[in-house]
């Protein structure tokens, strides 16, 4: 089956992973955002290239943040955003996921932004536009179970390529629990894409999926090990449900291993910077010291993340399939 | 008296070691004479079956006919049309039905409901626990009386496991043969896809082979104990197989089973999330799948199944790890076990080697062995139950070539060869094509 | 219609020369002046008038590829260059500069951004070379030179050092 992501001309048709999809094209939605940075110092922050175009924000998952951010970014192109909140649980006892899509592309929709709690959904949906011949309708994917998040790999990178310009020397430690993350699967392979020639992975064992090294990444579980020279760290947010699941024993102890403290944060190189996809969990994944500090650049890449959004979704809308 | 000629057709038939140009001769729905007709032999129907293979009716060790209480998915008689269809005349179905086959009424009913439709002989396996709970045990004799041939757990492994032993000690007393699915009850339940860097990228949760492993070296344990007869069914990793070649060599009474998409497919077929893939148990590594294919041809694996399983589109067209697990495999059966014989068999360097009566084999005689149940062979006097087909003639796999109710397979779309010409149960051809 | 000149006969830099007078004098007396460029001629064009005439502090450049009339057609363009207004838009005289003035959509799509920035008193087009072949009510306030340019051929300004140079390019872009 071919690449759902790009139309027979190689352009971008959907952005569903970054997995795959050729450097130039992760670099002309780096190079297309840096022309959107600039536009929320205006006074008109908005440009009309997606006027008169409809996004459907179809969020089977809840998020908030996420969510605002692609309205945002939606706006500020001057696309019309409709929010949709399905529930897991609504769309079992109603529509089936195809059902609904075909039901808002009847209502013209151009541009379906989907998060879903299972991994590959926006496959199904991109693979159904595809067969009902729908080349103008775009599928973004918000994050889609432990898969992929690949705006938040492209902003992370955005982020990266802000403050440190070249890649190819640089040494990156993602940190955390990986093995549920769908944003370390997207930061690995627009790492490695870019050519980041060391890619490292921090957590217990119990946090760190098999497969890893094929990935292209070198595992540590000892965390000052594995900061020791490095010059972007990326915090990755524990969530409750592994101290249940059996993963972890407790935020307390976990702290104590895997937290990024200012000590830790001395291992690395004295101009590391600190990135977190949010939101933290202070005292969990990181110290407030640091959350606060110099060397982190959370909220530019919040900031990044809308400009990078909108790349991705003009760039999209410009290529009809 | 009705009699039936198959004449000019390549006889295949393991059970009695016959594989050339062999005329077939039928009367009163049994096997009369291979070979040369009897004396004073009149034809009543005559078919020509030149250039084409005639076999014992194929015996499958699973299909679900989704009858009593799945019958939106599937029905007794578009499943048994579906068997006919694939050239099946035989075949095992697993208790998970609803309510689950652990009654001897419900099981009087099904076999009786499978007889007036008057195609495929139907064979269920008894539920070894009631429910399928792994609490209770169920009346085996009674089950047996109304005609189980085996009993089983289906997907529900017992979690207590002195319960299974109780459960295979008290199938020994009669001599029943216990079928399971070697799976530990809690490591890779969740699972969707086979652990490994494969469903690590892409994100779906794993059921690691030691899901496996660990289950047949405690069903291994238990039948040491309990001497039990045991049939495992729908393996699917190269170290399980393994365990199990080490089990026979030690003269354990095991055999077992994989499913016949399995003997193909990898992990890597799950592309992009096809929801057609999703399968239990899931598809394994290209290792796996090559020990599958080694074990079939020195024996470690006794045979091949379908493992049928009608999945309705509202069930299967979702998202990956939402979708129904289960292909559609009766219509499939012969042509992938041709498949076999071609992508492997015939590559063995053993002079002889005969890929397609060995394929033929592993579908037939020695499926029927492992079932216990008298199909898979044309000797003088077994029920005139065949299947005949062209093993070189190609059909794409559709919605519409397909008989069944389940659509779904991961070989929507493909060609294969193998086309079932006709299926004569009982010496009456009950479908020609 | 003034004289129009050979396309293959146009002296890049001669006719910056005159340019560069007819917007001084057109700019004389003006307050709040500043010079945006439309990338990539324009801006070029724009940097050297705001050296010629002192302006650099009020110096702008235009990337028109969000407001382009062409996007369902085209989609993005594979070069976005980032506009750059240091000023304040609102209340100043901007010359607006481009090199080729031809159907008069990038001039459009230039003044509708210039907009989004703010209210500006006034807007005047200059232009190296006008070519013709208007598709809106387009017209500049300064232009060196006249030309037609066969369809399917592109009229393009080039900067080698400090040389302008303007070539004939048969492949659209």
């Amino acid at each position: 089956m071919l690449n759902p992501q790009l139309n027979k001309h190689g352009e971008l048709q959907h952005l569903l992973t970054i997995e795959g999809l050729p450097k130039s094209i992760v670099n002309h939605i780096l190079d297309t955002a840096s022309s959107f940075v600039g536009i929320s110092d205006r006074d008109v922050k908005k440009v009309p290239l997606m006027r008169g175009k409809s996004v459907f924000n179809l969020f089977f998952e809840n998020s908030t943040r996420t969510r605002t951010t692609f309205e945002i970014a939606s706006k500020r192109l001057s696309a019309d955003v409709i929010n949709l909140n399905i529930q897991a649980s609504s769309a079992s006892k109603g529509e089936s996921l195809l059902d609904t899509i075909d039901n808002l592309s009847a209502m013209h929709a151009d541009m379906f932004v989907v998060r879903h709690a299972q991994s590959g959904a926006p496959y199904l949906i991109a693979k159904h536009l595809i067969d009902t011949k729908q080349p103008h309708v775009h599928v973004v994917n918000a994050g889609d179970g432990r898969h992929a998040h690949p705006t938040q790999g492209l902003l992370d990178m955005y982020t990266i390529r802000h403050y440190k310009k070249d890649f190819t020397n640089l040494t990156v430690a993602i940190v955390g629990d990986i093995l549920h993350s769908r944003v370390a699967r997207s930061d690995i392979h627009a790492l490695t894409t870019l050519g980041v020639p060391e890619v490292r992975a921090i957590g217990p064992h119990t946090l760190l999926p098999g497969g890893l090294d094929q990935m292209g990444v070198r595992t540590f579980t000892n965390m000052d090990e594995g900061l020791k020279g490095v010059d972007v760290i990326i915090m990755l947010r524990l969530q409750n449900e592994r101290m249940s699941g059996a993963l972890l024993p407790s935020a307390q102890e976990y702290f104590k291993s895997y937290g990024l403290t200012p000590e830790r944060l001395a291992l690395a190189k004295p101009d590391a910077i600190v990135m977190h996809p949010g939101p933290m969990n202070r005292g969990v994944e990181i110290d407030s010291a640091v959350a606060d500090g110099p060397q982190a650049v959370i909220l530019p890449q919040v900031t990044f993340g809308i400009a990078v959004r909108m790349a991705v979704m003009s760039i999209l809308a410009g290529n009809q399939g | 008296m009705t009699t039936l000629h198959i004449k000019n057709g390549h006889l295949i038939d393991p059970a009695n070691g016959i594989d050339g140009l062999q005329d077939l001769f039928i009367a009163d729905g049994k096997v009369l004479a291979v070979g040369a007709a009897p004396a004073g032999f009149v034809a009543g129907t005559t078919f020509d079956a030149a250039g084409l293979v005639v076999s014992p009716g194929l015996v499958d060790l699973s299909a679900r006919l989704r009858e009593p209480g799945y019958e939106y998915k599937a029905t007794l008689e578009s499943e048994l049309q579906a068997a006919l269809q694939g050239g099946v005349t035989s075949l095992v179905c697993p208790p998970d039905t609803d309510p689950v086959l652990d009654e001897p009424g419900l099981v009087e009913m099904l076999k009786y409901r499978a007889k007036t439709q008057d195609k495929a002989h139907v064979h269920p396996l008894g539920a070894l626990t009631m429910g399928l709970k792994g609490q209770s045990l169920t009346e085996m004799a009674e089950l047996t009386e109304a005609g189980c041939i085996g009993f089983a757990q289906a997907e529900e492994p017992i979690e207590d496991t002195t319960v299974l032993l109780r459960a295979m000690q008290y199938a020994n007393t009669f001599g029943y043969t216990v079928w399971l699915r070697p799976q530990d009850p809690h490591i890779g339940r969740g699972g969707i896809a086979h652990s490994g860097p494969l469903a690590s990228r892409l994100g779906l949760s794993g059921v690691p082979v030691m899901s496996e492993t660990i289950a047949l070296h405690t069903i291994f344990e238990l039948m040491r104990a309990s001497r039990a007869r045991v049939h495992l069914c729908r393996i699917s990793s190269a170290a399980g197989l393994e365990l199990i070649r080490a089990a026979k060599a030690e003269g354990l009474p095991v055999t077992c089973d994989v499913g016949v998409h399995h003997v193909h497919l990898t992990d890597a077929d799950i592309g992009f999330f096809d929801p057609n893939a999703r399968v239990t148990p899931p598809f394994r590594s290209q290792r796996d799948r090559d020990a599958i294919r080694a074990g079939l041809f020195d024996g470690t694996v006794d045979a091949m199944c379908s493992d049928h399983t009608p999945v309705d589109d509202d069930e299967k067209l979702l998202p990956f790890g939402e979708a129904s697990p289960g292909a559609t495999g009766l219509e499939l059966l012969l042509s992938l076990a041709l498949k076999w014989a071609d992508d492997y068999a015939l590559a063995q360097p053993q002079a002889g080697a005969r890929p397609l009566a060995r394929a033929v084999a592993k579908v037939t005689a020695d499926a029927a062995r492992v079932a216990g149940i008298p199909a898979g062979s044309l000797a003088i006097g077994e029920a005139a139950d065949i299947c005949v087909f062209d093993p070189a003639a190609r059909w794409t796999v559709s919605s519409s070539s397909l008989a069944s109710q389940g659509k779904h397979t991961p070989f929507l779309g493909y060609e294969l060869s193998g086309v079932v010409k006709a299926t004569i149960v009982a010496g009456r051809v009950a479908f020609q094509r | 219609m003034s004289n129009l000149v050979n396309p293959s006969q146009l002296d890049a830099e001669a006719l910056y020369r005159v340019l560069l007078e007819q917007v001084r004098s057109g700019l004389a007396g003006a307050s709040n002046v500043a010079i945006v460029g439309i990338h990539s001629g324009g801006a070029w064009l724009a940097e050297r008038l705001a050296r010629d005439l002192d302006l650099t502090a009020r110096l702008g450049v235009l990337d028109v590829s969000f407001y382009r009339d062409d996007f369902a057609q085209k989609g993005l363009h594979a070069d976005v260059k980032p506009t750059k207004i240091a000023f304040d838009v609102a209340g100043a005289t901007i010359l607006l500069v481009d090199d080729v003035l031809y159907t008069g959509r990038t001039t459009r799509a230039a003044i509708n951004e210039l907009f989004d920035y703010g209210r500006p008193a006034k807007i005047m087009l200059a232009a190296l070379v006008d070519r013709g072949e208007r598709q809106l009510p387009v017209a500049a306030d300064f232009v060196a030179a006249f030309t037609a340019v066969p369809p399917g051929q592109a009229l393009v300004l080039k900067q080698a050092g400090d040389k302008f140079t303007l070539t004939i390019d048969t492949h659209h872009a």
